[in-house]
């Protein structure tokens, strides 16, 4: 083909952006007048465009939660294709999981901490054959053989005779050419922008009021609700006086739903009046009179029932020797992200069109075309930042609700739950109920492990494919393999559904409530044995040197050993999850009164090839400071079949105030990265129990530690 | 705690009577500079004049009881929850929103800092977080570790970036009081 025609296909596609690149623009937060994509663009795969303006647009197939896969993803596509991390615009993904399945989950979706396996070799992929190409057309432009020219920084070079091309140039010739597979990727020793503390390629947005959240979306015509859900899970509406609602300035109408009612306004502010304005009377149900003693009750009562065999190693019951025993309970958790959920529907005879921040594109698509009983491909979701997440955007009962309410809407309509609605309807983290036994040898080290795990399957209801007679990977990681060589080991499962409360994922999944349990436990045999925590763990980890390695480095970093004031202690955890191995030691004060101080907090980490290191400091900042406001305040409680807590005077969350010092130490590696947005939050639990263990003698085994247990008296 | 505290009564609308707002008439409201007139209730929380009626969407929802800060905007220069404050109000002042944020020193320079440290992670409470310490830097140039909590501590971040929004603030006073030198 001649250089400068350019392929059906790219041609479509560049049809396809120009069109579309105002929206896509206004949506991102670029100005309108930058985002008009070039009549003719080179789009090899479906997540790389270069336009003839030499501009690269990244279609970002993992969203953006503020762990910082707007940034990572770009300098894994950015370090192949040869350019400079500013010459980057940045694209949320449509629906698609043809296009966009992240490949160790099997669909579209963000989470789990996989981003970053999920994306290092086919990113990288992306990039490399795009350069590929660009460096091939500007080498048939020159006439020259490819091999004689090199990519760097958006141009191609021809070192021989100084010739220079920018990317730009080429794009529509090299758009003509075929797309290579497998290309070679760089060596680790290569890498110019992997492994640097690249700065945020979101942060010029997020700190002037311009970057786009689901709550944010804005379509002409587009009215406002405000939404009452039954109160008990459960309920129904059995009825509602809409009069003087209907009389509040700016509603227009009343929705009503099996369980719900909607004021739909002109703003919000409306719609909040109007909803205060409706005597709502509802159906109760069956579960008016749960509590949350009642789902401790269940739990426990479960425990003792039949268990699935997750892993066993020797013959765990035929230990002799000293035994040890304890239970543990955690309660059930809320996320309580910044953005509450929302959803904006466009609800049309031909078609749906819903605007969201949601972690799971092609769920909410599903759920939309579900709702409607249109097919898939006229559901157009439109995704954006999320303002937090923290797992409960894998959810798309936000998009399930507002569709419900755009059928009896005319135009478009905004669906925002208050906070109330937010913290009462969430989908939370269950509770568990753990029991442990290990049997000690005469030098007070572990022959055998038992540990039967109690509590609720997300996966069941999520992904049922997963969920094999009790095989459940994500509620029992952090469990079946912990980092110690230990002869016999049993792990079992017993999967027990609360009543009425829907439960789901929380970050940090299984490995938060389990390494909470396991980490406490192998203290609490430490202490038995009276050795010293961080001693007693390396003397288990011969087996295995990634492990040792942050455990040692935590423990000097931290200063371990060193003195402390009375009622100050330090406490480790140690747990390979995610792909990571993470060591945190937390030192932490306990007042008179028994409340706790978090002082500092020392993280050493063996992420594999760390691809940003700043970002992996903000995320083990981010997720120990969300695991520190769970580990002291963190409960739902029920009375009356509902939750009783409501907004942030209840829900409470650190404030600055409260923060220990953070720092974070990684180890240097060439292994496959691992995830880094959830293993603060698993750390932090056990490492800060066994903190308040080591400052009073007291051991907690229930969550969140209750300063009662610590007054002195 | 705080001039923030929240009606604790519940509702931000409970308690206020209709005769106090006007309910048939267009509010006047100054933005940035611009001044609007805008055909809502007297008693509707600015917040959502503000997003809704005028469509600027920076400054934002996260409680409704001004529990949380995200909502926070300048009213005459103080910081104020838009989600607790009724339109007609601040008919008289000047509300001045994050939008705005760069054109003041104090903002601009506050903006620099939270570039240069990378402050944000989701980002959806740092407009609230930008007012708040651009009101606290605008009255007190070289704050202490006590009074940075006292002026942001009604605002939340479920993230986790309160050590950087502390380094943020130590970074602009340091530039505005001539100090540091440091690039963006």
């Amino acid at each position: 083909m001649a250089p400068d025609s350019i392929s059906r296909r790219a041609f479509l596609r560049a049809g396809a952006a120009a069109g579309g690149g105002l929206l896509l623009g206004v949506m991102l937060g670029i100005p309108a007048a930058r985002a008009q994509q070039p009549a003719a663009s080179f789009e090899p795969n479906a997540f790389v465009l270069i336009g003839t303006d030499g501009h690269v647009t990244i279609t970002m197939p993992y969203i953006e939660m503020g762990q910082g896969t707007y940034t990572s993803v770009p300098m894994l596509v950015a370090e192949e294709l040869e350019i400079g991390l500013d010459q980057v615009r940045l694209r949320h993904a449509p629906a698609s999981d043809k296009l966009y399945v992240n490949p160790l989950l099997g669909f579209q979706i963000t989470g789990g901490s996989t981003t970053m396996r999920g994306a290092w070799l086919p990113l990288r992929q992306a990039g490399a054959a795009a350069r590929v190409m660009l460096v091939q057309a500007a080498a048939q432009g020159w006439n020259v053989p490819a091999a004689e020219c090199a990519a760097e920084r958006g141009e191609v070079v021809h070192r021989a005779s100084g010739r220079r091309v920018r990317y730009g140039d080429v794009a529509a010739a090299a758009a003509g050419l075929p797309v290579p597979h497998d290309v070679a990727l760089k060596a680790p020793g290569a890498f110019r922008l992997i492994g640097t503390p690249a700065r945020r390629l979101d942060t010029a947005l997020k700190v002037d009021g311009s970057a786009v959240y689901g709550i944010d979306a804005r379509v002409p015509g587009m009215k406002f609700a405000a939404l009452a859900q039954s109160p008990v899970f459960g309920g129904r509406l059995r009825g509602v006086d809409t009069k003087a609602a209907l009389r509040v300035k700016g509603v227009r109408q009343v929705v009503r739903l099996d369980d719900c009612v909607a004021v739909i306004a002109d703003h919000t502010g409306a719609a909040r009046k109007g909803l205060a304005a409706l005597k709502i009377r509802w159906d109760d149900g069956p579960h008016a009179t749960l509590t949350t003693a009642a789902l401790r009750q269940g739990l426990q009562a479960a425990s003792a029932g039949a268990a699935a065999r997750v892993r066993s190693e020797g013959d765990a019951a035929a230990a002799t020797g000293t035994r040890v025993a304890a239970t543990y309970d955690q309660p059930l958790l809320i996320h309580a992200p910044m953005e509450p959920m929302n959803c904006t529907v466009h609800v049309r005879p031909d078609g749906c069109d819903v605007w969201v921040g949601t972690q799971v594109a092609t769920r909410a698509q599903a759920a939309a075309a579900a709702m409607t009983g249109l097919p898939l491909e006229k559901v157009t979701v439109h995704n954006h930042y999320l303002g937090g997440s923290f797992g409960r955007r894998l959810e798309v009962d936000n998009v399930t609700r507002a569709v419900q309410i755009a059928k009896q809407v005319r135009g478009p309509v905004k669906v925002i739950w208050s906070r109330e609605e937010d913290v009462q309807h969430d989908v939370y983290r269950g509770p568990f109920h753990d029991r442990l036994q290990a049997v000690l040898d005469e030098r007070g080290m572990p022959l055998a492990w038992t540990h039967r795990i109690t509590g609720p399957s997300t996966l069941k209801r999520y992904l049922p494919p997963a969920y094999n007679n009790g095989f459940d990977p994500e509620v029992t990681e952090g469990a079946a393999e912990i980092p110690y060589a230990i002869p016999n080991l049993l792990v079992e499962y017993v999967n027990h559904e609360p009543p009425a409360v829907p439960t789901g994922f929380w970050r940090g999944v299984g490995p938060a409530h389990n390494v909470f349990v396991v980490e406490s436990f192998i203290d609490e045999l430490a202490a038995q044995a009276g050795k010293d925590p961080v001693a007693y763990r390396a003397a288990l980890l011969e087996k295995n040197p990634r492990a040792l390695a942050v455990l040692r480095l935590a423990a000097d970093k931290a200063g371990w050993g060193g003195a402390l004031p009375a009622r100050t202690g330090r406490g480790v955890s140690l747990q390979s999850v995610f792909g990571t191995y993470l060591a945190l030691v937390t030192e932490a004060s306990v007042a008179d009164d028994g409340t706790i101080a978090v002082r500092r907090v020392t993280a050493a980490v063996d992420p594999g090839i760390a691809i940003n290191p700043d970002t992996i400091a903000a995320q083990i900042e981010s997720a120990v400071i969300f695991g520190i406001s769970a580990a002291l305040y963190g409960e739902a409680t029920l009375a009356n079949g509902r939750i009783e807590q409501s907004n942030f005077h209840d829900v409470r969350v650190l404030r600055i105030n409260e923060v220990p010092a953070i720092a974070t130490h990684i180890v240097p590696s060439t292994e496959a990265p691992g995830g880094m947005g959830e293993p603060g939050t698993a750390a932090l639990f056990p490492s800060l129990a066994n903190a308040v263990h080591a400052a009073t003698g007291k051991r907690l085994r229930t969550l969140p530690l209750d300063p009662a247990a610590l007054k002195v008296a | 705690m705080s001039v923030f505290a929240a009606d604790s009564s519940g509702s931000a609308l409970s308690g206020l009577r209709r005769s106090r707002f006007r309910l048939n008439e267009e509010v006047d409201v100054k933005v940035n500079g611009t001044d609007h007139k805008v055909d809502v209730d007297g008693d509707t929380p600015v917040l959502w004049v503000l997003r809704d009626v005028l469509g600027m969407t920076g400054t934002k929802f996260g409680c409704g009881m001004g529990l949380c800060g995200a909502c926070t905007i300048h009213v005459d220069g103080q910081p104020t929850r838009a989600c607790l404050t009724p339109v007609q109000a601040v008919a008289k002042g000047h509300v001045q929103t994050i939008e705005a944020l760069a054109q003041s020193d104090v903002g601009a320079a506050l903006q620099k800092a939270w570039l240069a440290l990378d402050v944000p992670q989701c980002g959806y409470c740092q407009s609230g977080q930008l007012m708040s310490a651009a009101g606290l830097l605008a009255t007190n140039k070289a704050p202490s570790d006590d009074e940075i909590d006292a002026a942001m501590a009604g605002n939340i971040c479920r993230c986790g970036t309160y050590p950087r929004i502390r380094a943020g603030i130590r970074q602009a006073a340091l530039a505005l009081n001539g100090g540091g030198g440091h690039g963006a």
